[in-house]
Formats: structure tokens, C-alpha cells, sequence
């Protein structure tokens, strides 16, 4: 019989024939991660093994001495009786899927991805595996994300039809910031965006990595004297309830995630402008990527569970899920 | 469907009335005929479908959908209408030949048998994209909410053809969707010719005023009254045509069949819609049970019988009074009225008062609770429509008061984004303090941010875009009345309820109670 290659604990995945966690929650002494989102990337592990694009991000949010050693992954690199590798998920910058071979089945852990373009970073590999640990944060048929593009043309619809009006858009800092950015930019928007400072140090680290994200002002109170009056500002979402907001010209609030596809969650957010941007993969992207990994058997991990188990099981595919905790929906 | 479905996705997620406005006379502009008449009459309820019930939707969606995740994705969303849209199989692309129009829509909808709903609602599903197939279903299913009333609807007409509002309102009922003539109109057409029978009239109305204000008038020259708390309506009968119509022009004739019975006259009639059981005029409350039905069981006719108390009489047989002076118009009211049947009808005493400090004794002491004030009308005035300043005034009663604890806090839109602006306030019950209101005016906005302040500094808990406060700071409410409500834990609700000052003095442990209000309460029925 054939050792199962990574299990689950309370710390996160585990991986005996290496000795390692991949995205744990707590310390542990050495850790593989798959992208700088902080329920995934945490600091205070004794070693950490991430793409050089994640560990600057975590170096950004943490301070250098996050972890007591680092190493970038680039290649195939054994560690104990494993053998590891790192491929764009397309998430994030710097996101990753991990890979564990050894003895037994060859398992491949997604973290959180998707396969629409993404102008931000470099686009999802599928890598064919025996295992596929996938997430399932959109894991039910109700979600089928539009295309991007379109609910970008809402924001801009939205600004010619208020022009007086202040379009503030609630996003992440890592990935939704400058996915939208990138976006409003395809769409020819040439204006300057102005951002909350939460989101500079990020910005100014994607424009570094070579992503044309324009020309970025930040949204200080002296910076208008119309109130941003017909701009489009970018702040994270829990500026919206900060005195922060205070400053703008009857601001228009949007919000920028894959629930805005839902009509109550989009209400619960006092959004006028809902938009249905996600970087997580959809129900559609989710069955595809499991067909072309050509796994036999199907791990899903945070969000739906339940649903995308039941739909592998129809395929003939085994699967369950591992209710794994501390994995947010979509970190703040 | 899909520039509709836009529309109406702004819609229910644009609180502020003015930028619907803007969103609906852009979709308006944009959108041809017959669709943006099918578009406005489903605004304003003039759109007669059958109804689709959920279980037909439901069998619908199983012979496509796996069962078990339909059932876990309902669950999660919560929504029928919302869950088909978005569950259903199809092809998402934004192709501009994904979408059928409006109007074929209502008509495939108006003519469908009910065995025919799973075929004929599946086809147009897979024709559209999710929003659209979202607008369909809740079309179909006469579920929609986007928080237009008609009135505004027509409003959005009239700015949109640059028209007085009270112009289109008279119009009306003459009309019928999808109103091509009313649009050839409103874009510099001729305009329609009001064809109907039992038109409405546009309503006169009155401005508040005080004391210090009627000190500078006559008091022989005006006529007062009592201001009565039910709802203001105009009941049109002519040539056997018989119409109750709200002040605004919506036809309501259908939730008053008792009244509209009784209305044997030919002419036109000002008044106050009351509940009157044997000879006493009912709480509001007792009126609001009849409001808003399309049948009205013949039990609850019994119970809550429907009156009119008349103000003006605008038409009387076939001449037009509304040119004649106030005084004349009453004197030929209180003889119309004569002849009617007095259960259902009869006139609104005026008031005897030799100068302003007389009436505001009788002011203050109404000879019955539903009462909400005095009117004052000249009695020269021609019946002008709209809210004209001078000829007719409204004098209210003081509202009551009450100091409240203020206990949650939400954020605003628009330009109260990211203050705190709705409070949600409670009194003492026992050792507890329970909620008994909402308010989100009546402070200033300076006001506003010492209120933001506070409830930054004195958060307890978070729930979204809600705040929990220490329950410490004293707020005095005013409000109009309170009636008894099931849904509130404190068995009350307040009616129009604002903030009248912030009591930054006072202790909360000297807030009023919940008995104390319930002894503003009207006496069970």
C-alpha cells in the first residue's frame, strides 16, 4: 500500500516524507507557501519556501525577519524523501500551485487560483497529477463569473452618467487592487486612480515587477479640492466604514469581489455599485481544472465543499473534503 | 430584457431619489419604443401578467438542474428568482442576439397557459444572459423591488419630457402601456387627448405653518378645520365610471369596493379616506389594513368599513367648481353631501374661532385623537393644483416626545457614506432597554458628526455595516403617533419618528419607559 503523500492537521496540510506544511496557520518550522494573502501566508515559521515574488510580498507585510530563513522556489527541489515544485496559479502575484512527489500518488495543492486572463500575474498551469487538492471558495453552479471587461464598463458608465459623484471601489490590497487597476487601464482609462495608502507599498511593488499599472496618486485630503468629484479611487474595504471616507464628494461606493454576484451579500455591503470581479476560479473553471489535471482523486479545501464533492462523485472521481480552518473566504 | 435588466439592477441598489431619476430618463433616452413603455408600465404596476408560482419554476429548473446542488446552491443564495438566474445552463457571453425584447417578452407572458410556463420560460431563459434572466423571473413571478413608485416613475417622465408632473398625472389614466402617444408627446409631439372617463384631477395641497406666521393674516378671511389622520383621496364618478384615486393619482378603487359602492353621485369629491365604526373614527393602523390589496375579504369590509369625510367638491354634475371661490365650494359641498349615504360619507365640520389663539386652543385640544391638526384655508381660493403657498395651510399638532437610548448605529449612503446616520434607539422595560424605533433625520450636520463620534468611540459589537453602542447616550425623539405592531419585540412602532435633540445631559438611566409610551397607545380594538 502506498503512504499517502500530505495529510491534514491543525496546523494545515502536512507532508511526513519532507517534514513540511504547506500554508499553515500557525507556526510551524517549516513552511511552503503558495501565495502572500495572510491566511495563507503567515509570519513566524522557522523556514519558509515561496516563490521570490511571495516572499517579497511577505517581506512587505511582515518586516525582512518574517520567518527564521527563507528560500525562493525555482526548479524541482528535494526536501527529505520529497521532491517539491512551484507553478503559477494565477491568483495573485507570486501565487503558486504546489507539487509533491515521493513514494506514493503525485499530488498537486492549487492554494487559490484562477484561468481567466489576469494582466496582473502570470496565468494558471495545469500540472496532471494523481491528487488535486482544490479550492472551492465559488464551489457552487450559481457562480459563473462574467467577464471582467463588462463590469468594468459599469464603473465607467457609472462615472459618466454621476460625473459629479466620487467612485470609490472597495478592493483587496494584494491582487484585487491591482486587477482592477490593470482592467480600468485595458479599458483605456488613462486617468490617474487614486488609492487609500493602505494599497501603495503593493502598487508600487507590481509596478517594480514590471505590471503597467499607470499613473497612481494617492487619495490625501489635499489632493482635491472638488472632492474626487468623477474620479475613481481604490481603497480597501474597510476604509468604507472609516472616517476615511468622509472626505469625498457623495461618494458612489463599489465593491470589487466574486459575491457581489450575489444580490443579499452585494446589500450587505451598502453598495451602490456591485461588481463581480473575482480572482478565484468559478464552478466552470473549477470542473475544468480538475478534468485537465487528469487526477483520480479530488481533495477540496475552503469555501463549497460539499457541492464540488458531490459533482466528482457524479464524474466518477473519488473526493472529500478536508475542512481545513483558519482559510478565510476572501481576506480583508 | 437586458438594457431593462440594467436599469432595474442600478435601481434596487441607488437609495437616493434624484439619481433615479437620472437612471431612469437615461434608460428612457436610450431605449426605444415599445420597449421603455413596457419598462415603465411594470414600474408602475400597469403591466397585468399571470402570475407564475414558485413550484412551476421549480419543476422547471429540476428537469435541468442536478437536484442535490440546485437545493445547495437555494440554500446559500436564499432567493428562488435569484438561484434559476443564476444556475441556469447556458451560454454567458455578453452577444448582443443574447437577448429578446421587452415587449416580446410581456407578450409571450401575457398569452402563456400555465401548462405552457416550463416551456415557454425555459426558451426565453436561454436567450438571455444572467441579469436578464434575473429581470424575467421577477417579472413572471411579480416579485420585482426596486424601490420606484409610481410616482416617481411618472416624475422620471415628466423631466424627461421637461412636462409639469401634474400634467402626465391627469393624463394617466387615459393611458395605456407601452403610452407610444405619451412618448411621441414628451419628445415634442402633439399631446394625447385624455379619452378616459373618471380622469383624476391634480390634487391641491397645503404648506405647514406656525403661530407667529397666521399672526400676520386675517383670521376672517380664512375657513379652519380639522386635519383628520387617515389618507387623502379623490373619488370620481362619472357617467356611471367610478374611480377612488390616492392623492398622487394611483387608482385604489379596487381595495375599497365598500366605498366606491356607495359613490352615487356624478362629480368629483376632495376628502380623507377613514375607517369609522359606529360613529368613531379608527387609528390609521385600523386604515393601513386595507391599503395596498388587490381583494378585500368581505370580512375585513365588515370590520374595517371604509369612509370618505369630504374636504372640496371639485365637479359637481357637469360643472367644473374648482374656479370658484373656497367658501361657495363648501356651501355646494355640504349640500352634495346630503344626499349621500351618511355611513360612507359626510363632511368635515369646520372649526368656529374668532382669532389665531382661539384656534390654537381648539388646536390643542381636538375632540378626537385622530386628529393631527388643524387645516386653514382662504376663503377665496380657487382649488389650485399642487402645493401653492398661501392659499391653504396645514398646522399640526405638536408631535409627542419621547427620550430614547440610542443602541445601534449604520452607516449612510451617498453623502452620509462612511457616517453612522441611522439610529436605532430603545427605552427601559424592567432592567432592559428595548428597541422601539429607527431615525435617520431631524439632526444637523454638525449634529451628524458629533453623532458619528460617538458611536466610533462607543462601539461594542459590529455586524456589517451595523455598530452596537454602550447604551449611554439619551436621545429625544419626536413622532407623530404609535400604533401597536407584532413585529417589534416592544409590541410598538412610531410613526414618522426623527431626532428633535440630543440629550448629551441627560443620564440614560433617566430615559422614559416602555409603559409610559404604551400609554400613547389607542385603546384595543
Amino acid at each position: 500500500m502506498t503512504a499517502v503523500p500530505v495529510h491534514p492537521t491543525p496546523e494545515g496540510l502536512y507532508c511526513p516524507a519532507g517534514d513540511f506544511h504547506i500554508d499553515p496557520v500557525r507556526p510551524v518550522p517549516r513552511a511552503l507557501i503558495t501565495h502572500g494573502h495572510a491566511d495563507h501566508a503567515r509570519a513566524g515559521h522557522g523556514s519558509v519556501l515561496a516563490t521570490r515574488q511571495t516572499l517579497d510580498i511577505m517581506g512587505i507585510r511582515y518586516g525582512a525577519d518574517f520567518a527564521g530563513s527563507t528560500q525562493a522556489a525555482e526548479g524541482a527541489i528535494g526536501i527529505g524523501d520529497a521532491t517539491v515544485s512551484f507553478h503559477p496559479a494565477g491568483h495573485v502575484l507570486g501565487s503558486a500551485q504546489i507539487c509533491v512527489e515521493g513514494a506514493g500518488p503525485k499530488i498537486v495543492i492549487s492554494g487559490d487560483y484562477t484561468r481567466g486572463p489576469n494582466p496582473a500575474c502570470a496565468p494558471f498551469e495545469p500540472v496532471r497529477c494523481d491528487t488535486f487538492v482544490t479550492e472551492a471558495t465559488f464551489g457552487l453552479p450559481v457562480f459563473r463569473h462574467p467577464d471582467p471587461a463588462g463590469q468594468i464598463a459599469r464603473l465607467l458608465s457609472s462615472r459618466a452618467q454621476f460625473p459629479d459623484r466620487a467612485h470609490i471601489v472597495g478592493v483587496y490590497a494584494l491582487g484585487k487592487a491591482q486587477r482592477v487597476i490593470m482592467l480600468l487601464r485595458e479599458a483605456g482609462y488613462d486617468r490617474p486612480i487614486y488609492i487609500h495608502g493602505a494599497l501603495d507599498r503593493l502598487c508600487r511593488y507590481h509596478a517594480e515587477q514590471g505590471i503597467a499599472v499607470g499613473d497612481l496618486r494617492p487619495a490625501t485630503v489635499d489632493a482635491s479640492e472638488s472632492g474626487f468629484a468623477g474620479e475613481i479611487i481604490l481603497a480597501p474595504p474597510s476604509a468604507m466604514a472609516a472616517k476615511w471616507a468622509q472626505r469625498f464628494a457623495d461618494p458612489l461606493l463599489g465593491f470589487a469581489s466574486g459575491w457581489m454576484q450575489i444580490r443579499a451579500r452585494a446589500r450587505q455591503r451598502l453598495t451602490e455599485l456591485p461588481l463581480v470581479i473575482s480572482d478565484h476560479a468559478d464552478w466552470p473553471q473549477l470542473q475544468e481544472t480538475i478534468r485537465e489535471t487528469g487526477a483520480g482523486e479530488v481533495w477540496v479545501t475552503h469555501g463549497a465543499e460539499e457541492a464540488l464533492v458531490h459533482w466528482c462523485q457524479t464524474q466518477g472521481l473519488a473526493a472529500r473534503p478536508l475542512h481545513l480552518v483558519g482559510y478565510e473566504e476572501e481576506p480583508e | 430584457m437586458r438594457a431593462y435588466a440594467t436599469l432595474l439592477d442600478r435601481l434596487s441598489f441607488t437609495p437616493a431619489r434624484n439619481d433615479k431619476l437620472r437612471l431612469i430618463a437615461e434608460y428612457l433616452r436610450t431605449t426605444p419604443d415599445p420597449d421603455r413603455g413596457w419598462a415603465i408600465a411594470s414600474l408602475t404596476g400597469g403591466v397585468e401578467l399571470r402570475r407564475v408560482t414558485p413550484s412551476r419554476l421549480r419543476e422547471m429548473v429540476a428537469s435541468r438542474v442536478d437536484e442535490t446542488l440546485f437545493a445547495l446552491s437555494y440554500d446559500y443564495v436564499g432567493d428562488l428568482a435569484e438561484t434559476i438566474a443564476l444556475i441556469w445552463p447556458g451560454d454567458e457571453s455578453d452577444r448582443a442576439d443574447r437577448d429578446i425584447p421587452l415587449s416580446e417578452v410581456v407578450a409571450r407572458l401575457q398569452s402563456m397557459s400555465r401548462l405552457d410556463v416550463p416551456r415557454e420560460i425555459g426558451a426565453m431563459l436561454d436567450r438571455l444572459p444572467a441579469n436578464a434572466r434575473y429581470a424575467l423571473l421577477k417579472l413572471a413571478t411579480g416579485g420585482m423591488r426596486v424601490g420606484v413608485s409610481a410616482q416617481l416613475a411618472k416624475t422620471a417622465l415628466a423631466q424627461f419630457g421637461d412636462k409639469p408632473v401634474s400634467d402626465i398625472v391627469e393624463l394617466w389614466h387615459g393611458l395605456t402601456p407601452p403610452y407610444t402617444d405619451l412618448f411621441a408627446w414628451l419628445e415634442g409631439g402633439e399631446k394625447p387627448v385624455s379619452a378616459a372617463r373618471a380622469p383624476f384631477y391634480p390634487v391641491m395641497l397645503s404648506t405647514p405653518t406656525n403661530l407667529d406666521e397666521l399672526k400676520a393674516l386675517q383670521a376672517g378671511e380664512h375657513l379652519a378645520e380639522w386635519k383628520w389622520d387617515g389618507i387623502r383621496v379623490q373619488a370620481v364618478s362619472d357617467a356611471g365610471q367610478r374611480r377612488l384615486y390616492s392623492r398622487t393619482g394611483e387608482d385604489i378603487s379596487r381595495a375599497f369596493p365598500d366605498l366606491v359602492e356607495a359613490m352615487t353621485f356624478e362629480g368629483v369629491l376632495d376628502g380623507e379616506l377613514l375607517v369609522r365604526r359606529a360613529g368613531t373614527v379608527a387609528p390609521f393602523s385600523d386604515l393601513q389594513k386595507r391599503l395596498n390589496r388587490k381583494t378585500v375579504p368581505e370580512k375585513l369590509q365588515k370590520s374595517h368599513p371604509a369612509m370618505l369625510r369630504a374636504y372640496d367638491l371639485l365637479i359637481e354634475g357637469e360643472s367644473d367648481l374648482r374656479r370658484h371661490p373656497q367658501e361657495e365650494r363648501r356651501a355646494r359641498l355640504e349640500q352634495f353631501v346630503e344626499a349621500l349615504d351618511r355611513e360612507r360619507f359626510d363632511v368635515s365640520p369646520l372649526i368656529s374661532f374668532d382669532g389665531w389663539d382661539a384656534l390654537a386652543e381648539a388646536r390643542d385640544a381636538p375632540p378626537a385623537p385622530e386628529i393631527e391638526g388643524v387645516m386653514i384655508k382662504r376663503r377665496d381660493t380657487p382649488y389650485l393644483a399642487g402645493r401653492v403657498r398661501g392659499p391653504w395651510f396645514k398646522w399640526k399638532r405638536n408631535p409627542y416626545l419621547v427620550d430614547a437610548i440610542l443602541l445601534y448605529a449604520q452607516r449612510g449612503h451617498g453623502k452620509r457614506s462612511g457616517y453612522y446616520s441611522d439610529y436605532t434607539f430603545g427605552v427601559w422595560s424592567g432592567n432592559e432597554i428595548v428597541p422601539v424605533g429607527k431615525a435617520y433625520f431631524g439632526f444637523t450636520d454638525e449634529e451628524l458628526k458629533q453623532l458619528d463620534r460617538f458611536v466610533r468611540e462607543n462601539t461594542r459589537e459590529r455586524f456589517g455595516p451595523v455598530r452596537s453602542v454602550a447604551p449611554s447616550l439619551v436621545l429625544e425623539v419626536a413622532f407623530e403617533g404609535l400604533n401597536r405592531s407584532k413585529r417589534h419585540k416592544s409590541g410598538v412602532a412610531m410613526r414618522f419618528p426623527r431626532i428633535s435633540r440630543i440629550r448629551w445631559d441627560k443620564p440614560a438611566q433617566e430615559a422614559d419607559t416602555l409603559k409610559s409610551l404604551e400609554a400613547l397607545l389607542p385603546s384595543p380594538d
